[in-house]
């Protein structure tokens, strides 16, 4: 297997941010591990824009990763990390295979709205089941890895920042050869234009639904990592703001490169932490002023700051 | 295109330096020891609870802080400050969810260096930060989340402390009213935000009723969802069934909203509202609401705190400052500084000297301390919850004037199930060892 060099760079990164955990103060560590867990959900809203689908209801996948991580640990005692990780991808996948049969007949704001309702169809559920603790959900604790149960504090922080760190690097490493590969080329065509996309002998609906599935199964391990570092479920995960949260970030980030989410997941948290700190009362502000310039000056997100160059080259 | 992958893993490379670099400033930045008590204050500044609580929270622990520092309360609050060393209070916005919540407590602790932390109106947040302050060894009051399951799950908790009454003695509490004032109603009805807090509420109204009311049904109960503002069919399904009482646990918007179109539509001529949390709208009511509708303030707190030095200090500084009297969530405020200020006084150190998370809660559990609504024990909970009375009263308002009458009060012992004991199992014992007047 080669590596090309973004995924070289990329795992140059996540070694240096690994190495960059051992020294950085605590409330850094968890900033930088619920970033970038969320930046996996963002991943999979991304991966779907691609497409031409914008999700408003990632939250979905993403409360679901929470859920069977917490409830794994708390019904059914399985409290290995990876194996309630893997198990949440595996309920999101099959939840996804079973909604996208519908979803995937929908476009645009149909798809939008469609996705929307389901994630709230959730959020309602979890409201209304007061074994899980309804509105205030219930604590994550008492997780293992392979058998070995870090002490709670630094040492799980730093485990659970270096798994998501590890997730991370694969998960992009995945999605950059999925992007660079025929089948995510033909994503981008089926944006443009669907019908040709037949034309060419392709099910734009299949291409779609497996693209949702495997977003789906992406957006199930971010939400899974979530809970692990928080150590608290609660049914806002589902809620639409949270699926608004991760628009904006991939809207931050733009479609250019699988690191911009990353990136914008980490902008988004240290400003609107910063503001939170500086200005209490207005932070919604600062967000909404941060977004509004994105899109002014930026319109295809961060990650233009970085490609600029490259439109420059080819005129 | 080779050169812009070269740039690429450049720009990589430069933005978590950057990233670093603005981590190392800003733990530069923050002094941790300038002398001052830096204390974390968290509570809605944004979003539908900050009206009703948030902001008059807010208000009340800036009063409160001003005042302590210029050592302005009277005694045995007048030493300046907490302990000698002037307060810094960092006010956040609780708005954003458990997951933000835990980031933000964490950067507090670990980047604002905050000496203790006060806050939570949400008992979802409480239920997530309590792990976490054990986690990080940081001595944390709840002050106005009502949820039982605080110390239930946690509980071995040591550095979390809640100084004001849970959900379950607001419901007890009403209950009791119900049976002191109106021992003969025989038909009950409900309407509760379709949330925790409502399904909780109305889960312990509706066992304590089934003790303390023997003879009355349940005739009817909605759920509709939290935020919904209009309430026009479910005040018709009430209407229908002539209840005589209707309890909510509505709070906020929605709460005014709901006495609004309830009694415009005559539900609340025809029977009596019982508000568990009615008290934080008491100024806003006007004509609005009908008189006689009881209300009650989660506790001893806004307009049914007593008239002793401390209230009366507290209710003048936050009258000149807002020109409104404090309401029930702006007391409970008040009385979680004071614990705070309370734990550091009591926990032996020296005049000036900072306590340690281990000596303030040292300092305060199982203590009973003075606040604005009187006498506080920290009874419950192995000495982390506080256990204090309740009243209920009637709303009446009068030539532009409104008051609280027929007030009646039930002692902390008569409405607070025993150490260890969950309240739905003491209600189902017929409130075994209730000490009631």
């Amino acid at each position: 297997m080669r590596f090309d060099k973004t995924e070289i760079s990329l795992a140059l990164v996540a070694i240096a941010c690994v190495l960059f955990g051992f020294i950085s103060p605590g409330w850094l560590i968890f900033l930088l591990t619920i970033a970038l867990a969320k930046a996996l959900v963002v991943q999979g809203v991304v991966m779907q824009m691609r497409s031409g689908l914008v999700s408003f209801g990632q939250g979905l996948f993403y409360c679901i990763g929470g859920y069977t991580v917490g409830m794994g640990g708390q019904f059914f005692g399985i409290h290995d990390a990876i194996a309630a990780l893997a198990l949440g991808m595996a309920v999101a996948i099959v939840v996804a295979m079973i909604l996208g049969l519908l979803l995937t007949r929908y476009r645009d704001i149909f798809f939008a709205m469609l996705s929307l309702a389901f994630s709230m169809i959730l959020f309602g559920i979890l409201v209304k089941s007061q074994g899980l603790g309804s509105t205030d959900g219930f604590n994550v604790h008492n997780w293992t890895l392979f058998g070995w149960a870090p002490e709670t504090g630094a040492d799980s922080q730093q485990t659970v920042f270096t798994m998501t760190i590890a997730a991370g690097l694969l998960i992009a490493i995945l999605i950059h050869r999925y992007t660079k590969a025929g089948i995510g080329v033909i994503c981008e065509a089926v944006r443009e234009n669907e019908v040709r996309v037949e034309y060419l002998g392709l099910s734009p609906r299949w291409l779609l639904y497996g693209n949702y599935v495997a977003a789906a199964a992406v957006s199930a391990l971010g939400g899974g990592l979530t809970a692990l570092a928080t150590g608290h479920v609660d049914p806002e995960m589902a809620y639409w703001t949270t699926s608004g949260e991760f628009i904006f970030i991939a809207l931050l980030g733009g479609l250019g490169h699988v690191a911009a989410p990353f990136i914008a997941a980490i902008v988004f948290s240290v400003v609107r932490t910063y503001s939170i700190e500086f200005v209490p009362n207005t932070w919604q502000m600062i967000l909404g002023f941060t977004l509004l310039g994105v899109i002014v000056f930026l319109p295809k997100g961060l990650w233009s700051l970085v490609s600029r160059e490259k439109s420059g080259e080819r005129t | 295109m080779k050169k812009n992958k070269a740039t690429l893993s450049k720009y990589l490379v430069s933005g978590v330096a950057a990233v670093a670099l603005s981590a190392g400033m800003a733990s530069g930045a923050s002094a941790a020891d300038n002398g001052k008590f830096r204390v974390g204050i968290v509570t809605f500044l944004s979003g539908a609870a900050a009206g009703p609580f948030g902001v008059p929270s807010a208000n009340a622990a800036k009063v409160l802080v001003e005042g302590l520092n210029k050592g302005n309360l009277p005694a045995p609050y007048d030493k300046i400050g907490i302990n000698g060393a002037e307060i810094e209070a960092v006010i956040i916005d609780e708005a954003g969810g458990a997951t933000k919540q835990v980031e933000e407590y964490r950067n507090l602790v670990q980047r604002q260096n905050v000496d203790a932390v006060i806050g939570y109106v949400s008992s979802g947040d409480c239920l997530a930060i309590a792990p976490v302050a054990e986690e990080l060894k940081t001595f944390t009051i709840a002050y106005d989340c009502g949820t039982p399951r605080l110390f239930a799950d946690n509980p071995d908790a040591k550095y979390m402390f809640r100084t004001g009454l849970d959900a379950s003695v607001d419901n007890i509490g009403a209950a009791r009213y119900l049976a002191a004032t109106r021992p003969d109603v025989t038909r009950l009805s409900g309407i509760q935000q379709n949330y925790s807090w409502g399904q909780d509420s109305w889960a312990d109204f509706t066992a304590a009723a089934g003790k303390l009311l023997p003879n009355a049904e349940i005739v009817e109960e909605q759920f509709p969802k939290i935020y919904q503002g209009q309430y026009g069919a479910e005040i018709s399904a009430l209407s229908v069934k002539r209840p005589e009482i209707v309890h909510s646990s509505f709070w906020g918007g929605d709460m005014e909203a709901l006495v609004l179109q309830a009694n415009a539509r005559g539900l609340l001529e025809d029977a009596t509202g019982l508000l568990t949390c009615g008290e934080a709208s008491f100024a806003t009511y006007k004509d609005q609401a009908p008189n006689g509708m009881i209300i009650g303030a989660r506790g001893p707190f806004g307009a049914f705190a007593p008239n002793n030095a401390l209230n009366n200090w507290f209710k003048g500084a936050y009258n000149a400052a807002y020109d409104l009297d404090p309401v029930y969530p702006a007391t409970k405020m008040a009385q979680a500084i004071l614990g705070l200020k309370f734990a550091a006084e009591n926990a032996g150190v020296a005049d000036k000297e900072i306590p340690t998370a281990e000596q303030l809660t040292s300092g305060i559990k199982g203590a009973t301390f003075e606040s604005v609504s009187g006498t506080v024990q920290m009874a419950r909970a192995n000495g982390h919850q506080a256990m204090q009375g309740i009243t209920y009263g009637e709303y009446h308002y009068e030539d532009g004037e409104a008051s609280i009458v027929n007030k009646v009060s039930f002692t902390g012992e008569c409405v607070t199930p025993p150490e260890g004991v969950s309240a739905a199992d003491w209600i189902a014992d017929d409130f075994a060892g209730a000490e009631c007047k």
